[in-house]
This record gives C-alpha cells, structure tokens and sequence, in this order.
C-alpha cells in the first residue's frame, strides 16, 4: 500500500555538511602522513549521464545498446543534489520506456525495465542477468562438513551469512547446541561483516546519489575525510574478520560446523579494543554527515520481515518475525514464504504464501521490527539524523545502514572486552539423516538454509533463500511507485531516481543466482 | 627503503591466476628475499589493496586485463605518473578493484613513491583452466621485466620452494 507523505523534502544543508566535514577527525590508524588540504566544500553535480537514450514512441524490443554520453566534467556547481526539472507532458496518449542495461554500483550485474503508458506504469521489470550458479544442485553429494565453505564461495562480500547459515542449520539437524563462548564469537565475527559490508555500500556506493556525483573517486575528490574514514572503518571490518576467521577477510576460513577450527587468542581479540571505540565515533560522524542529506519524499508501508531474538538485536540466530504477525521458528519459513522464478530474471523471487505479496528484508526491516532493541546509543544518533522507531523510506536505508554499522562497532566492543578464550574450539558431530534450518541476518537480510543429509551425512537436497531474491519484488514494487510519483521529471533526472531506488536495496546480485532447476529442451 | 609486489588475480580462473603464478615464482627466489621484498598473491578487492601499498616505496603489481589486444599482450604501468586506464582491471563484485584503488590512493595522496603495474592481456578465464599459451609466454617476460624493477636484471629464477603469502 503506497502511502502518501506529508510536506516537502528537508533541502540539503550545504553549510551544515561543511561544518561536519571539516570537524571529521582524521583517522587514528592513517600510516603516512599525507598533505594537509583545506576540507574542500561540498560540492554536487549535474546527475550521471545515462547509459541509454529513452524512447519517447513505442519500439520493439531494444537490439543494440545505446553508446553512453560523454561524462560531464568535474563538478562546476553547488547546486545541491538533483531537484528534477519539471517538464509538462506534450500529449497524454505516449509511452515512455525507461531502460537501464547495466546498472552501477551495485554488486553483480543487474539491469532495469519500465514500460510507462498513459502516466501509467505497465511494465516494471527488475532483471537480474547473472547467470544461475547451481550451488544448490552440486551440493548434493557433498559431505555436511564441506556446505559451509562451499556456500560461503556464493559471496566474497558476505561469505560469513552463508558460513553461519550454513553450519547453523547442520547443528541444528544433529541436535548441537553450542557453548555462549563460541556463540559470542560468531557474533563477533558477524559484527566484522556488518562494518566491512555497510560502510563498503553506505560511503562508497550509495552515497555518492545524494550528493549528485557519479561514484566514489569523485566523492574521494570532493570529500576526501568521508571516504578516509569509510575506508578505515571497512578496514576495521576486515581487521575483525582476520582475527576471528583465521587470517583472511574474504571467505573465512577458521570456521566449522560445531564452532571454529582454532580460537583466536585473547590478546588478538582485546587488540581490536582501540579501533573499535575509533570506529564508533567515526560511524557516529558519518551518520551525522548523512543525516543532512536531501531524502527523496517516497514511503511505503512495508511487510517486514526479519529475525527476532529475545535478548540482542538479532544477528546469528533467532525465530523469523514480521511487524504484522509473524513468528514461527525457522522450520516453518518455507511454508509460509515462497519462491518463484519469472522469465526476465535468473533469480527467484520471494513472496507470502498467503497472499503472494512481496516483503521487506534487511536493514529497513531488522530496524522497523527490532528498534526496541538496539542500544541506548544506536537509537539516540538514529533520532539525531532523523530518524524515528518506525522508518517506511527505503532512501533512508543509508542512515540505517550508519546505525547497524555503529550498534555492530558497540557489540563487537562488547564481546572484545568481556572475552576469554572458549575452552573449546568445536564439538564434534556424527551424521544421521535428518533435516535441518538455519538462518541468519546477512547485511541485505534474512538468510535461510534447509539442508537434507543422509545417515552418512552427505546432502541430499539444499535451500538457499539469499536476502536479495527474497526482496526482488519488493524491489519492483518500489521503483513502480517512484516512477508513478516522478512521472514530471525529465528522463534524465527519473532515470537516475530509478537506480538510485534499486540501490536503496544493497543488491547482492551474485548472491541471489545459485536456483537449482533448469529445464533444458533440445530440438 | 620498502618494496612489495602483488600478484592479483584469482587462481582458479584460468588467465586470472597470471599474478597469483608470478607471486608463487618470486616467493622464494633468493635475490628478493635478500632485497626483503614482501611478496603478496592478491584477490584483488580494492580497499584492501591501498591498505597494504600504504607507505610502501616500490609496488609492482601484475593481474590479467581486458583491453581487446592481442592475448599475452603486456601493457606496463607507471601508475604515480600516468592514469591507470579504467576498465581494464575490471574486478568481479563491485566496482572497486585495481584501477579504482589506485585512482583513490591518487586522490587521497596514498599512492606508493613509485608503483609499476604490468597488465597481461587474458584470453580465457573459465574456472579450473590453467594459463593459456600466449599468457604463459607473456608470464616469463613479466618476470624478467619485474625482477628488473627491484634491481634483479639478470637474476635466475629458482623453483619456489615455499608459497606466497596470500591476502
């Protein structure tokens, strides 16, 4: 249900941002000195030339694609992010083809359809052109030992979801329950995620939108502090993964089914102390940086959905809740959502079975359905940029992202202080047949496993559920109700709006294509 | 004075792996040892790529491009002088691989005093390949070419005996 929203966007406060900018400290962990420079100001652009032209008739079916503009030049005004010119519609009987064959940063490779007649939306189609990657399908066979580490090969950004996910499902088919010690450092770990993950899409992805640049090397020129301290903070990220995963940021590989291959020693784990009370007043500042930005007037009333733990914000474990009334355990996800595959993409696609209608994962709904729950801290600067217990604006899933990023630098200071090294490293398991789930919050969300293991323990079967196949529809449904509300921009400024919707989501593309079924028919 | 040389790439890609094969040949060879060059076989992932350069006097890197050249051609780089051409080092996941780091180090003033990159023109990537001919011949003169860089002109390649450090 599309809901309207009240008074006019809040204008971009270049003189505020300014303010913020040159009050950024200089990140405690820069080795070499570097050249002081005036902090320059804020400056934005025109918005990114589009990769397409857009057709103003009804076409057949694009053959070619359409050479790119040349760029503009650095940016030569302050004008702030791109308030779209209004432009009176010549007739009302057109149509107009809104085309994206290659969408920038976002992770993978994705691409955007929007066919509009008459002022109205006829086509929306988010596509999803990764090829499918069949994770599901060469599992079978494998033993319950290997899922994790193979999983974890479905993600270079996000590996430590599908290793918990993964592992927590196996114990949960043989009836394993681990230590809080062991328990503590996968959250640790997970925390690691978070940072590395958030701050790589808030900074260096997503950003750059609000402020009318085209990517991060302009940002880095226009704001270099910003993009130091993200780099820094995503450094910190990797640093957590390093100790706890055994040496590697990218796939891990300390991690087991039943805990860890080695414990990380206390003197490692307590070293992260200084950076992670570093990286809680710098996610603060950056948070506060974004919080001036100018918002894009959209909201919907979301169905979100998203772990619940009694105790914590949840993170590694919990029951699958939503904000209009479900909880059940996590053997019961797959009767009560669905996936579905379509044509335009290699991805599936999630949907309530009750009703066939998207839902919403990830740093919007964790926040709409666990608020209660972040820290004293966390909701205090989430009030400060704006921010109430309930947010329904997806572009303010950048400013989420700055608050999950400094509830994980608390939470892994949390556990480093209080650490003592586990008196064990794993428990060991023995395979039986049996079934099991796991599922665990990924940065994009929910992330859920179902595994099938014979007496031997190899697989029979496997689910994977990745957040952004979960998501696409929602997706659509978003960048239908952007486009309808937009319909008087000129097609430059709704284009860029339109990709700029799709990144709201932190797409993890490569994640979402590893579906097993294909059918293949030779003539 | 602090010397490094990545070999970027992912190994199990077919010509990709052309870094990741030149830093396994130098991890043990005894002129760069005796230099203290750090040698480094790299993924590639950009933000951590500029940590590791970070203060370091001489970085050579090698990885796999794309430029639409004959395969096994090889382009070398002096990146502190001249831009990195973008789309080249194209990097998988996201948009922040090689020619992206070093474009940042470049406006954040974190380049090496002095870093040289050698491109090698890949002609196939399929999973579990080794090297193609044309790259594997290119390989050899990338070596010859970088231990000149560090100062090893004539220096003889020895069969690594241990592996390199992987990042």
């Amino acid at each position: 249900m599309l809901v309207g929203s009240a008074g006019q966007a809040k204008r971009m406060n270049l003189e505020k941002q300014n303010n913020l900018l040159q009050n950024m400290k200089e990140p405690v962990m820069a080795v070499a000195a570097k050249k002081k420079k005036a902090s320059p100001k804020v400056s934005v652009k025109k918005t990114v030339k589009p990769k397409v032209k857009v057709k103003a008739k009804v076409q057949a079916k694009a053959k070619t694609p359409v050479k790119a503009k040349p760029k503009a030049s650095a940016a030569k005004t302050k004008k702030p992010a791109p308030k779209a010119k209004k432009k009176t519609l010549k007739a009302v009987n057109t149509t107009r083809t809104i085309q994206v064959n290659e969408l920038s940063r976002v992770e993978g490779e994705g691409a955007l359809f929007v066919r509009v007649k008459n002022g109205v939306v006829k086509e929306c189609k988010f596509r999803i052109v990764e090829p499918p990657r069949f994770f599901e399908a060469f599992l079978r066979g494998r033993s319950y030992l290997e899922v994790p580490d193979i999983t974890a090969r479905i993600c270079g950004i996000c590996p430590v979801a599908y290793l918990m996910g993964a592992q927590q499902a196996m114990e949960n088919a043989l009836g394993l329950k681990v230590s809080q010690g062991i328990r503590d450092l996968r959250r640790l770990l997970y925390c690691g995620e978070w940072i590395e993950s958030h701050v790589l899409h808030a900074a260096m992805l997503h950003a750059p939108d609000f402020l009318g640049l085209d990517d991060a090397l302009q940002l880095a020129a226009t704001n270099p502090a910003v993009v130091e301290n993200a780099l820094q903070l995503k450094k910190l990220g990797n640093d957590i993964l390093e100790v706890v995963g055994g040496g590697r940021a990218i796939h891990p590989v300390n991690t087991r089914v039943g805990g860890f291959y080695k414990i990380p020693s206390k003197e490692k784990v307590r070293g992260l102390i200084d950076k992670l009370q570093w990286g809680i007043e710098t996610s603060i500042s950056i948070a506060k940086l974004f919080g001036t930005f100018d918002f894009p007037d959209f909201e919907y009333d979301y169905h979100n959905v998203a772990l619940k733990h009694p105790d914590e914000y949840a993170i590694v474990e919990g029951r699958i809740a939503s904000d209009r009334g479900i909880d059940i355990p996590l053997s019961e996800f797959f009767d009560v959502f669905q996936e579905t595959h379509v044509q335009h993409s290699t991805s599936l696609r999630g949907s309530t079975k009750a009703d066939g209608e998207p839902y919403m994962v990830g740093p919007v709904a964790r926040y709409n359905v666990n608020y209660d729950q972040l820290s004293k801290l966390s909701k205090q600067v989430a009030k400060e940029v704006g921010l109430g217990p309930k947010c329904k604006n997806p572009f303010k899933s950048l400013l989420i992202r700055m608050i999950e990023t400094l509830y994980a630098c608390e939470e892994a200071l949390r556990i480093c202080k209080a650490y003592e090294e586990p008196d064990r490293a794993y428990y060991e398991t023995t395979p039986k047949a049996s079934e099991g789930f796991g599922c665990t919050e990924a940065p994009r969300g929910l992330c859920m496993h179902r595994y099938k293991m014979d007496e031997n323990g190899l697989i029979i079967s496997a689910t994977i559920a990745s957040p952004t196949a979960q998501v696409q529809p929602q997706v659509e449904r978003d960048l239908q109700g952007v486009v309808e509300r937009n319909l008087d921009l000129d097609e430059e400024a709704l284009k860029w709006r339109c990709e700029q919707t799709i990144r709201n989501y932190d797409p993890c593309i490569s994640c979402s294509c590893h579906f097993l079924n294909l059918t293949m028919v030779r003539e | 004075m602090s010397l490094l040389f990545l070999g970027v790439g992912n190994d199990q890609r077919g010509d990709d792996a052309v870094g990741p094969y030149l830093a396994a040949r130098f991890a043990a060879h005894e002129g760069l040892l005796a230099l203290g060059v750090d040698v480094i076989s790299h993924g590639g992932e950009g933000a951590s790529l500029m940590s590791l350069w970070e203060g370091v006097d001489l970085v050579v890197v090698v990885d796999a491009m794309m430029s639409h050249r004959k395969h096994g051609f090889v382009q070398r780089f002096d990146v502190v002088k001249d831009k990195l051409g973008g789309g080249v080092f194209r990097y998988s996941s996201h948009l922040f691989g090689l020619a992206e780091a070093v474009e940042m180090a470049r406006q954040l003033h974190k380049l090496p005093k002095a870093m040289i990159v050698y491109g090698v023109e890949g002609l196939a990537f399929e999973f579990g390949a080794p090297l193609s001919k044309p790259v594997a011949a290119a390989a050899k003169k990338v070596e010859r070419q970088v231990l000149a860089d560090f100062g090893l002109m004539s220096a003889r390649v020895r069969k690594p005996a241990g592996a390199a450090r992987h990042a």
